[in-house]
């Protein structure tokens, strides 16, 4: 339902962060997009919903091209995807259920939502997206009494909210705990396999994007360099997209498969500031 | 770290040579721009009346000390008006800065060229005293507190709207950049992630300049703009000492009640 | 997916009322003021105002209406300013209130530290703290226009009155601000310096002086932009500067003067500003 042609992005410094990316997301697949720091994760998400300007390409999201729409039709494709950041993106002195009740915003009317106004069928599902995500007691509270991991599924609730056909999603683990890492991650998986949402995952700790990912593409210097089955991640595979490394952790088919008692993975990447 | 040899001994020092230098020059320099203003202000001074300062002074508390309370009364109608003037004109300049800010903050301002101009308009409003507006407006829109009140609101202009465009200019980016993308219009985008974040700083320089205009206000009745002003241009004039005492009490009493609700509220508002 | 359990016997009928009204559709955000009572007392004691304000205030529109054409002669003026036929009282007065203005705040800060170091709670014994919170409390209260009145009748007519007020406004500026900030100095620096066990002057030296300096310099600039704005103000009453070249100007409606003088001060505010914020830089 995403479809990403000749993709490439040149910025004014000259820098090419994104050069011919061709790819194809079909409704309902969850895809993990990895590669180290710079090959342009960030900016491949950001370019399909126009946050950043794509220099060349196209960009079709369910047959429409969306690649230089502008005003109300970019509103209007941009309402279909939701987004989800790195860090939680919230606005802290507004409440959860504020927060949530914003990714409705494109569908009501300006003094409305300024009252706060919204839809009773609106405030209902805010309020079974906060259950959902296990939240439900706290939309009274500000966003900046929430710890990370709660801010994160706040910032769930809202991508979900607009009734997106994609999710696209920027490195919503690197500011958590590995616990709490994991719970996300499941949480957003098993979301997108309910509602049939495709989703790209930016992500940099490949163990954790292996065990609950449908596909992985692998970015280096903004170029594709894999795209497939996340089993088929080989360490030489991993070695021509992030460099060479010890990538032993990784190899190791005999281990049991989402053990969450498990200690915590070791982040081959190492792209943790 | 900057070190010194002497005889071949390293000596720590607390600048490089060069920077040390560069700071004496420049209080050399104002050493003697101060010295040489000092001649200018000492040329036009008549030093004898200098001398008699102290006695003068003297003399002044005398016929200040005590205060005539007998006009407590007639003050409270033009402390009133003064508390008008302040408030109302704060009110008018507010909503006057606020779309102003907007326009002059570099991170919401629809063209560079609109930019220019708010900003012109605040520096123009920053850079002229409220009394000066005020001596304009009597001779435009008449004597009496109207002039007073628009005198304190172009005062303001400019200081809430610097104030409220440096803090717009200092927001987190993240939430506004979350809320573009779910599709919402750009002032849906300014009403629940910019002024979120500017509310409480909003708050906090209203009511502070609030504070300072009280201040203000209370000086436009020397030029004829209304308020307590008024009475004490007049007591001045017929030197009832006596009097302006009183006016001062009444304008301490008043300033100390508007700074303490100042301070409660931008402690209130955080 | 279970959440960092809340019982919901913990929570308050409040609080479950609400969740059952969301779970129904139902919401609105928790007012700002809580208590019901302040919230009543807030918005009618606004509206008590804004009704008495509305009645008191007296405008007479037809003398504004009149007044209009000598706005649009004010506007105007500004697109024809004259700097030429008054130019000799206009050089003499900008040159004073640029040496006052300096002056006044060399003098000024010089003197707010000594008042300020007094005025700080945690380093003055107590008489100092309130004899110098006196002085703070007087120079703020009233404003530079007041003061300039009472040093003129002193000190008599000319710059030296202006000088001496914008010093002593100066002094409760900086002073306020500079006990502030040394009452709310981290206390380990201070203690460490003290158990070195040197004499008073070098515990402000090396304690509180470098916790206070940056904001000392930026403070002192902003000052100075104050203090010539002052300047240009508190000629009206005779204490020196272009504010009585100003007032006559304007009193004879010789707005193209006016507009020359004000625009001169807008020019000198913004090189000022400017110079302030380069300075900053460099002293940070």
């Amino acid at each position: 339902m995403l479809k990403l042609t000749g993709l490439s992005k040149r910025y004014d410094t000259g820098d090419l962060a994104l050069n011919d990316i061709n790819l194809s997301v079909p409704a309902g697949q969850v895809m993990a997009l990895i590669g180290p720091s710079g090959a342009g994760k960030s900016t491949l998400i950001r370019c399909v919903n126009r946050l950043v300007e794509p220099s060349t390409g196209s960009i079709e999201l369910d047959g429409q091209d969306i690649t230089r729409v502008r005003g109300s039709k970019l509103r209007q494709a941009r309402r279909q995807i939701g987004m989800i950041f790195q860090n939680y993106a919230l606005v802290e002195r507004l409440s959860v259920m504020e927060n949530v009740l914003s990714g409705r915003l494109a569908y009501v009317g300006f003094w409305r939502s300024f009252l706060r106004k919204f839809p009773a069928s609106d405030i209902q599902q805010a309020f079974n997206l906060l259950e959902r995500v296990g939240l439900q007691t706290m939309f009274d509270k500000r966003g900046d009494a929430l710890s990370g991991g709660q801010k994160q599924r706040v910032g769930i609730a809202r991508a979900l909210m607009q009734n997106p056909k994609l999710l696209l999603v920027d490195e919503p683990t690197a500011s958590l705990d590995p616990k709490t890492s994991r719970q996300i991650m499941r949480l957003i998986c098993e979301l997108c396999r309910e509602q049939q949402l495709a989703a790209i995952i930016n992500i940099h700790d490949v163990v954790l994007a292996q065990q609950f990912v449908d596909r992985v593409v692998g970015l280096r210097g903004g170029e594709l360099v894999f795209d497939g089955d996340p089993k088929d991640l080989s360490p030489d595979i991993l070695t021509s997209i992030y460099g060479e490394e010890d990538w032993s952790v990784v190899d190791d088919d005999n281990d049991e498969p989402a053990d969450t008692s498990a200690p915590a993975a070791v982040d081959i990447a190492g792209a943790h500031p | 770290m900057p070190v010194k040899h002497v005889n071949n001994v390293p000596v720590w020092q607390r600048r490089e040579p060069l920077k040390q230098y560069a700071i004496w020059a420049g209080w050399m320099l104002g050493g003697m721009l101060f010295l040489l203003c000092w001649k200018v202000i000492s040329d036009n001074t008549i030093w004898e009346f200098m001398y008699d300062a102290g006695t003068q002074a003297g003399s002044l508390i005398g016929r200040m000390i005590p205060p005539d309370w007998s006009i407590t009364g007639s003050l409270m109608i033009p402390l009133w008006d003064t508390i008008n003037i302040a408030t109302v004109g704060t009110a008018l300049g507010i909503v006057i800065a606020f779309p102003l800010a907007f326009l002059a903050a570099r991170n919401t301002t629809p063209h560079p060229a609109l930019r220019a101009v708010a900003l012109g308009i605040i520096v123009s409003s920053r850079s002229i005293n409220a009394l000066i507006w005020a001596m304009l407006l009597v001779t435009i829109v008449g004597p009496g507190i109207f002039a007073g009140m628009l005198a304190i609101a172009l005062r303001s202009i400019g200081f809430v709207g610097k104030l409220l465009y440096e803090a717009i200019e200092e927001i987190h980016p993240t939430p506004v950049e979350a809320l573009s993308s779910t599709g919402a219009a750009r002032t849906q985008v300014l009403a629940y992630s910019v002024w979120p974040q500017i509310m409480p700083a909003f708050a906090g320089i209203s009511v502070y300049r609030w504070d300072i205009n009280i201040r203000e206000a209370t000086t436009l009745g020397l030029v004829g703009a209304g308020g307590i002003g008024l009475q004490m241009n007049a007591s001045i004039n017929n030197l009832a000492w006596a009097q302006v005492a009183t006016v001062f009490v009444l304008i301490f009493a008043t300033v100390i009640v508007s700074e303490w609700v100042s301070a409660k509220v931008r402690h209130a508002v955080i | 997916m279970s959440s960092a359990g809340t019982d919901s016997a913990a929570l308050s009928t409040l609080e479950q009322q609400r969740i059952e009204h969301a779970r129904a559709g139902r919401w609105r955000p928790l007012p700002l003021v809580r208590s019901r009572r302040w919230r009543w007392a807030i918005n009618l004691s606004v509206l008590l105002y804004v009704v008495l304000a509305w009645l008191s205030v007296d405008v007479n529109w037809s003398r504004v209406a009149q007044g209009m054409e000598r706005g649009q002669d004010f506007v105007a003026s500004f697109l024809q300013p004259d700097f030429t036929s008054r130019s000799g009282e206009i050089l003499t007065g900008l040159w004073e209130s640029l040496t006052m203005t300096f002056t006044a705040t060399v003098i000024g800060v010089a003197l707010a530290i000594p008042v300020g170091l007094g005025a700080a709670r945690n380093i003055a014994p107590l008489p100092v703290y309130f004899f110098c919170r006196g002085i703070i409390a007087i120079s703020r209260t009233f404003q530079e226009i007041i003061i300039a009145i009472l040093f003129v009748t002193m000190f008599g007519f000319g710059p030296l009155a202006g000088v001496i007020t914008l010093a002593f406004a100066t002094i409760g500026f900086m002073a306020k601000l500079l006990a502030e900030d040394i009452e709310d100095t981290h206390k380990e620096p201070l203690e460490a310096i003290r158990a070195t066990g040197g004499g008073w002057l070098q515990w402000i030296n090396y304690a509180v002086q470098p916790q206070v300096m940056p904001r000392l310099i930026g403070l002192s600039l902003y000052r100075l932009d104050i203090n010539f704005r002052e300047s240009a103000v508190i000629g009206i009453v005779g204490a020196g500067g272009i504010g009585a070249t100003l007032n006559t100007s304007i009193n004879r409606y010789d707005y193209d003067t006016s507009a020359a003088i004000l625009l001169l001060i807008i020019v000198i505010v913004l090189m000022s500003e400017y110079l302030s914020g380069y300075v900053r830089k460099w002293t940070q």
